[in-house]
């Protein structure tokens, strides 16, 4: 039997419809290759192997009287930040010590009414705070992405006497991976490294400034950000509530459009859940994009950015083009804003969000001589550094006297960062294109960005805009750099046309391929 | 602006996080760097443009004032570290 976990969702649903294969020989085959994986990736947090194979033979059930879900028996991973019930919640923060929730979040709910199997959670950055998947409290997520070296091998002459080996001599160039650990962007590290890796068909995660579309350019694959207000909220535990948005993390763009259809609904217990219905995305996949208006922003081609990055952009371009589509070149001028105005409105978010980890209705508990003193210790202890740093910045800048100097000039030019999406929009553009990332993968433990934490804050420079400006943004896999790093593009949509999205995607991802690394773990 | 190490032990105590005082000096340089980095926002002109208040134009959402969900206690508490009869257990607050 060839590998289950190869399958695409798309390949898997039709073999699962054909009953070709079962969703228990599915599950079972990526239950093996997480135990075999994560010691290594460090990609899930928990594994619920008895739910897993208990929704699987459920899905047999219903697979063989016809009666599937539009995800009937495809295996998932859960981002840690979605509430699961009865299972391991913790957004990967010690301070949700032994956290399982009573309710599950709606997202879920909706993959599971639709057939899809859970097969665990995913490490992720703490409280989603992170670029780098370093800040969870479970240890790091490794990429399954190395770099690799290109080698010149002098080939000796040999001769080994009469009809012996014989060696004419020469070079040959080999190609050998560096062993060194990169991260997996984050903070859905583990959905991207899980999706990656082959650990699970497609992945949930949640993207507040970047959180789904880096990881997927660090992993090559297909992340989406959809409009802020098109997957419920409720249930999944808050970061930034203006911005936080669910989203998949698949393999391949018609994946990421299975997976959203599932994902999205319209929730009563979201009151900033949008009363539109969701369209059919699968259905945007292989339309021409003939005549789109495609602008290609200026600011975005910023000081330092790598020569690779440049001409993976340049092709982008030039593909689009050839699908005859119309490139106009735009101005968005207030995009160096979004990142700085984001850590203002992002943590201050987050300070008030983060509140109710209080030690007592919930998670960890560190003993005090009164209540403050419990508090004090507690949120010490159970708070990582990251997560300290952005409470302790959201509580400066939402404190009496800075309101105004910060905050509320933060939303004002939060609403200049929207105007400007406006106005390209307005002018006849249908979608933008831009690098996803300022760069590739880096290193485990990078020194100069656990010198600077805004260098590490600068990898979300490109995908930082979407938030601020309540867009659907979707990172697709374009390339690969020099050392055989995978690279993304991104493409950004008017509100709630994720439709045009998927629709370019896919002609990207039908000029540039699909990538996977090649296996060591 | 910047702050002092004094300022970021009253953030801090504001937050109810406990600080060292090792932690509140290097919290000092770290949350100076990210307070030069957003000073950058002082360059843009926002006069005449109001605060966002809401990424998406939309209604609020309203429903019936009606009970629809309850009788969970045990629920709501099953996950507290310290509980007795589905109260939340402090250490003693008033004297």
């Amino acid at each position: 039997m060839s590998d289950l976990t190869r399958l695409t969702i798309s390949q898997a649903r039709a073999k699962l419809r054909a009953k070709e294969i079962t969703a228990t020989e599915i599950t079972e085959a990526y239950l093996l290759a997480i135990d075999r994986a994560n010691p290594a990736l460090n990609a899930y947090v928990a594994v619920t192997g008895d739910k897993a194979r208990d929704m699987a033979k459920t899905s047999d059930a219903r697979l063989l009287k016809g009666e599937g879900g539009a995800l009937e028996g495809i295996p998932l991973g859960i981002k840690d930040l979605f509430g699961t019930e009865g299972v391991h919640t913790q957004a990967c923060s010690h301070v949700l010590d032994g956290f399982k929730p009573r309710y599950e979040s709606t997202v879920t709910s909706n993959l599971w009414a639709d057939g899809a199997v859970m097969l665990g959670k995913l490490n992720m950055d703490e409280f989603a705070m992170g670029s780098s998947n370093e800040t969870s409290y479970y240890g790091p997520v490794i990429n399954p992405w190395r770099r690799s070296r290109v080698d010149t091998v002098v080939m000796p002459t040999t001769h080994q006497g009469d009809g012996g080996f014989v060696s004419a001599g020469g070079t040959k160039t080999q190609r050998s991976l560096d062993n060194a650990h990169l991260v997996p962007g984050g903070s859905s590290g583990g959905s991207a490294t899980a999706v990656s890796a082959f650990l699970c068909a497609g992945a949930t995660a949640t993207d507040t400034g970047g959180s789904i579309r880096q990881p997927a350019a660090f992993t090559g694959t297909v992340g989406i950000k959809p409009t802020y207000g098109r997957c419920s909220r409720w249930g999944i535990v808050a970061f930034a509530s203006s911005l936080d948005q669910a989203g998949p993390i698949a393999r391949d763009v018609r994946d990421a459009a299975i997976l959203l259809k599932s994902m999205a609904s319209v929730d009563p217990k979201d009151t900033t859940s949008v009363d539109r219905p969701v369209p059919d995305y699968e259905a945007a996949i292989g339309k021409p994009i003939k005549g789109m208006k495609v602008g290609i922003p200026k600011e975005y081609r910023v000081d330092g950015m790598p020569e690779e990055i440049e001409a993976l952009w340049q092709k982008g371009i030039a593909w689009l083009r050839d699908a005859g589509a119309q490139i106009v070149d735009i101005s968005l001028p207030h995009t160096k804003y979004a990142l700085p105005a984001y850590y203002i409105v992002a943590p201050a978010e987050a300070s008030s969000n983060l509140a109710r980890y209080d030690g007592v209705r919930y998670g960890l508990r560190m003993p005090g001589k009164d209540i403050v003193e419990m508090y004090e210790k507690t949120r010490d202890a159970g708070f990582g550094r990251e997560v300290k740093r952005r409470i302790m910045i959201g509580t400066y800048v939402l404190s009496a006297g800075y309101y105004d100097a910060y905050y509320l000039q933060a939303q004002k030019v939060r609403n200049l960062i929207k105007r400007d999406f406006e106005n390209v929009f307005a002018a006849g553009v249908d979608v933008i294109l831009t690098p996803a990332t300022p760069s590739a993968a880096f290193g485990i433990a990078d020194e100069d960005m656990a010198a600077d934490p805004v260098k590490m804050y600068l990898n979300d420079i490109f995908t930082v805009t979407v938030n601020m400006a309540g867009l659907p943004g979707i990172a697709v896999p374009a390339g690969l750099d020099p050392k055989g790093l995978p690279l993304g593009l991104q493409l950004i949509g008017r509100p709630f046309e994720e439709e045009t999205l998927f629709q370019t995607a896919a002609v990207i991802e039908q000029a540039a391929g699909t990538f996977q690394p090649e296996k060591w773990w | 602006m910047s702050v002092d190490v004094k300022t970021v032990k009253r953030v801090a105590h504001l937050a109810r996080i406990a600080v060292s005082e090792e932690d509140a000096e290097r919290m000092t340089g770290e949350l100076n760097a990210i307070l030069g980095f957003v000073e950058q926002l002082n360059e843009v002109d926002v006069s005449g443009v109001e605060p966002m208040t809401s990424v998406t134009p939309m209604q609020m959402k309203k429903r019936g004032d009606v009970v629809t969900d309850g009788n969970k206690a045990a629920d709501i508490v099953a996950n507290a570290p310290a509980t007795d009869e589905n109260f939340f257990l402090v250490p003693k607050v008033v004297e």
